[in-house]
């Protein structure tokens, strides 16, 4: 099966995808191998939904996204493989979060991660609307997130977008 | 996405991007890719489905451990479960998100 990558996207929003090719100055490879076995690997994952941990970290900043919708919170969260699922919160204008908040295992499976891998103590949140320019995650918030996960052990990382 | 998996991947970790968009993570040169034709927001599949959950992390895990050049693409095998009419409807937020609702009303200012 090939995934078609436009199925569930509203038919206006396609041109802003496809065909637009590498971002400038990111069009080469890049290649870190997977040395180890899995079994004998740490794994990390993230997600871009906007979670956060309700009680204990502020919500990415929607308010500050609705005055000026071009931009988008780039900060990054930790979050605890332990947190139980109530406790996790999303905020992201650009999605329904019921089903996330009724089951964050769909945006980071912390849970089912635990039952496959060694995991970090700390998964990663982002929120994944971002201004075209990118200039604040790729000078703060990813050189932030590399050292995060090196402090975590973490041998690699499962990315999923929201 | 993808560009964060690549400056992660640069910096010497291993990642693999699981996406509803594998050909856009393709373009922009993520390393790994698991592709799922899923709704937004479900990346890892249905709320509650542990099976389907399971079966995506089971693959993105492979093709993180197992992919031997940049760029690999492995797609999921499974159908969403949910007509494409309702599940379309489904993920969208109930208000249109800030940049959409400037679009919609400058589209409409225009005309």
């Amino acid at each position: 099966m090939i995934v078609d990558s436009y199925r569930f996207l509203p038919r206006s929003f396609r041109p802003f995808y496809e065909g637009r090719g590498p971002f400038r100055g990111e069009e080469g490879p890049v290649w870190a191998p997977f040395a180890r076995r899995l079994a004998d690997s740490r794994i990390a994952l993230l997600t871009s939904a906007g979670m956060y941990v309700r009680d204990a970290q502020p919500s990415f900043d929607v308010d500050r996204e609705r005055s000026h919708p071009e931009w988008g919170d780039p900060t990054w969260r930790a979050i605890p493989a332990s947190a139980r699922p109530e406790e996790l919160a999303v905020a992201h204008l650009h999605i329904n979060d019921e089903d996330i908040l009724a089951d964050p295992e769909i945006a980071l499976p912390m849970r089912a991660l635990s039952e496959l891998a060694d995991t970090v103590t700390e998964h990663v949140s982002v929120m994944g609307y971002q201004d075209r320019s990118l200039r604040e995650w790729r000078s703060v918030t990813a050189p932030a997130i590399v050292t995060h996960l090196r402090e975590q052990g973490a041998d690699g990382l499962v990315l999923a977008p929201a | 996405m993808p560009v964060l998996a690549r400056w992660i991947e640069a910096a010497g970790i291993p990642t693999v991007v699981v996406t509803m968009m594998p050909a856009v993570a393709e373009e922009r040169r993520a390393p790994r890719i698991v592709g799922v034709e899923f709704p937004f927001g479900h990346a890892f599949g249905m709320p509650r489905d542990r099976v389907m959950q399971r079966r995506v992390l089971t693959l993105a895990l492979e093709v993180l451990a197992g992919a031997a050049v940049s760029g690999t693409r492995v797609d999921l095998d499974v159908e969403w479960p949910v007509p494409l009419r309702e599940a379309y409807r489904a993920w969208q937020p109930e208000e249109p998100s800030p940049i959409v609702r400037k679009m919609l009303e400058a589209r409409r200012s225009a005309s």
